[in-house]
């Protein structure tokens, strides 16, 4: 099938590859920079025979996605900065009862309403730990429009295969960016749908996990009839305080992300064969990245770039493996405290110099301020 | 004739509750339960959301469906569950703490979307769960474990608000006047659109022992006095109605509800 081209905007390709990876419910409250995505789903849901909601919060937001997902819908929601902080408690039930759901954050630049038109990438840290209670989660991280679309998609399919909330961490460049984007032909990417129990009504237990360490989920309404809860709970679903079934299920919930890390992880390299210095980006800053390290190379310079697609779990493996070649790695990010940088120099170690490149004003990375870092001597 | 027990939808083995002695919302669960035999409601077809309180651990007595969330927010849960699949039963437990003071936004919404839930909200005038705080619903001047002189704020009626906010069905009973409210809970049940059955009880561990109703027996006395139909509340003074609720249907209309009106307009967008 050929594909269509369009101009289009980042937070319309993350709609639009939501509907193409069969959601049809979605729950939001508007905010800028992510309101596009609700106007989107206002437009496109009710035509595909889905549902948009515009709820009173965020905190009602996340919770009705919440419940239409265990009605049996793929559903998500959209929001930013103070709407994600308001999310996390509901976030914290969806990874407790293992909810297949997808959560936008389109990042904007804080603290608290800071400057609620202008780009960040200062929720990596709160995407990860923002929720009390020890947990794992998924986080994606596109840097085109192209990657607003099929990240969304990769985001549902990681949502249903392995029974999680997945956060599509993107920011207010990419998000409010117009880029053509070739749209995947119906059927032309894979599609994930959640696994249904294959045993008797009377046998099921939604929360036993099978040999994958996935436990089949059913929906409100089927012949399988189930409980799901915020508390500890047993296989069955029912509240269980017991110590060796709380140890188990903190530890489930963090296993079964982890066995399945190296298809979860996703990086992109650029250059990296024969570098002396390595950037390494996400999000809209890998643009800057990208343009910096051809600048350098212009220059005499061998830079080379990785991209981090999966920003959660954190592309350890990844980053260890191109660490023997370099000496050097500059982390461009648009927040003060580096915390992706951090994480870099965790993996590293401390004999590898790290250049951290930081913008927390509003105002976006250029080539130019990484250029000035990498040619710093 | 032969009465519902609600037996059938009792977990197995799940006696004796969490409840205290003398606590209301054993009666209240059982009342519910009988109404769902007497509709003929299947586990199937039904999910009951929770919030989070003493009454909110009822799902954990329950072999229907459930889900039982956050504090404050099982309205919000319950909405995405019903606007997904409208053929649910989706019936909804709150507590006072729950449904009208952490949760008065989401249950102002709920009401005002019409949308087709039935929310049993048990209203024992205080935070059971966590030692006999205030709530928005206890009374001026009465003692919790927050207000020990005297609560200073003015309390929330329940109804009322359900009301202003559009609610199609709202009655008050107790869970003294068990009967009635097994056919309240039904009405409301029965209704399209957002339904609120509010039930007063007694919380004798904390809010009894904090005024001067400790034993179990004396709350309920003060149910059954205090409790009493429009037409009574009517003939009393103004000076006399203090302390005094009216009991029964307070709101019974049509308007159509969530749902319908979300298919209707659906139905626009595909035929545009
Ligand atoms: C976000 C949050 N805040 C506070 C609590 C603590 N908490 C648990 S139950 C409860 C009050 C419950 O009171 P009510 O809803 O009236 O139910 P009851 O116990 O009286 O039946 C509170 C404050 C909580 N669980 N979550
Ligand atoms: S503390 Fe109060 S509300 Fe909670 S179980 Fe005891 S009597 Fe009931
Ligand atoms: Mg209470």
């Amino acid at each position: 099938m050929e594909r269509e081209t369009r101009l289009v905007q980042g937070n319309q390709a993350i709609a639009e590859g939501a509907i193409y990876a069969g959601a049809r419910f979605y729950a939001g409250y508007p905010i800028t920079p992510s309101s596009e995505i609700a106007e989107e789903c206002s437009k496109l849901l009710p035509k595909v025979g889905g549902v948009y909601m515009q709820m009173e919060d965020e905190i009602a937001s996340i919770a009705a996605m919440v419940g239409a997902s265990l009605a049996g819908a793929k559903s998500f929601t959209a929001t930013s900065g103070p709407g994600f902080s308001l999310m996390q408690e509901n976030l914290g039930l969806a990874v407790m009862g293992e909810v297949p759901c997808v959560i936008i954050n389109v990042q904007r630049a804080g603290p608290s309403t800071g400057l609620a038109t202008k780009p960040a990438q200062s929720d990596v840290m709160q995407v990860r730990w923002g929720r009390h209670g020890d947990q794992s989660i998924i986080a994606l991280s596109p840097a085109t429009v192209e990657e607003c679309f099929t990240l969304t998609v990769k985001a549902f399919n990681f949502a249903e295969k392995y029974r999680v909330p997945v956060v599509l961490a993107a920011d207010e460049i990419v998000a409010h960016m117009r880029e053509n984007l070739s749209y995947p032909a119906p059927g032309e990417l894979e599609i994930v749908d959640r696994k249904k129990p294959s045993v008797s009504p009377e046998e099921y237990k939604p929360f036993l996990p099978e040999d994958d360490d996935i436990a089949p989920l059913a929906a409100y309404g089927s012949e399988y009839v189930f409980h799901v809860t915020s508390s500890m709970h047993g296989y069955d679903g029912y509240s269980n305080n017991n110590p060796a079934n709380a140890e188990w299920r903190v530890a489930q919930l963090h296993r079964k992300i982890e066995r399945y890390r190296d298809e979860i992880v996703m990086t992109k390299t650029f250059d990296t064969e024969d570098m002396d210095i390595l950037l390494i980006a996400f999000g809209a800053t890998t643009r800057a990245a990208r343009a910096a390290a051809l600048q350098a190379r212009e220059m005499g310079i061998k830079a080379g770039v990785l991209q981090l697609l999966t920003i959660w779990p954190f592309p350890d493996k990844e980053i260890a493996a191109l660490g023997p070649r370099i000496k050097t790695v500059v982390v461009p990010e648009m927040n003060y405290s580096g915390q992706v940088a951090g994480e870099v120099q965790r993996v590293l170690g401390p004999n590898i110099e790290i250049r951290r490149v930081n913008r927390y004003n509003g105002t976006i990375i250029t080539p130019k301020d990484i250029l000035k870092v990498i040619n710093k001597e | 004739m032969t009465h519902a027990t609600g037996l059938k939808y009792l977990k197995n083995g799940c006696l004796p509750l969490m409840w205290c002695p003398g606590c209301g919302h054993g009666i209240t669960l059982g009342n519910m339960l009988r109404a769902f035999e007497e509709l003929d409601f299947t586990n199937e077809n039904t999910v009951v959301v929770t919030g989070i309180g003493c009454w909110g651990k009822a799902d954990d007595y329950l072999v229907t469906n459930a889900l039982h969330t956050t504090h404050g927010r099982a309205l919000a849960f319950a909405t995405g569950v019903k606007a997904y699949n409208p053929k649910l039963n989706v019936v909804v437990l709150m507590g006072d703490g729950d449904g009208v003071t952490i949760g008065g936004n989401h249950f102002i919404h709920a009401a005002r979307r019409n949308i087709d839930l039935t929310a049993i909200i048990v209203n024992n005038y205080n935070y059971g769960m966590t030692g006999g705080q205030v709530s928005a619903t206890t009374p001026s001047d009465r003692r919790t474990s927050t207000t020990v002189y005297g609560n200073p704020e003015r309390e929330l009626d329940v109804c009322a608000l359900a009301e202003a906010a559009g609610a199609n069905y709202v009655a008050r009973g107790t869970v003294y006047h068990g009967w009635d409210l097994k056919n309240l809970i039904k009405e409301g049940l029965s209704k399209k659109g957002f339904s609120l059955v509010e039930v007063v009880s007694p919380c004798p561990t904390h809010f009894g022992r904090n005024n001067n109703m400790k034993v179990a027996v004396k709350m309920l006395n003060w149910l059954k006095e205090k409790g009493v139909t429009k037409e009574k509340y009517a003939q009393l003074t103004d000076s006399q109605k203090d302390g005094y609720f009216i009991i029964g249907k307070l709101v019974d209309r049509d308007a159509p509800d969530y749902n319908t009106r979300y298919e209707e307009i659906r139905a626009r967008a595909m035929g545009s």
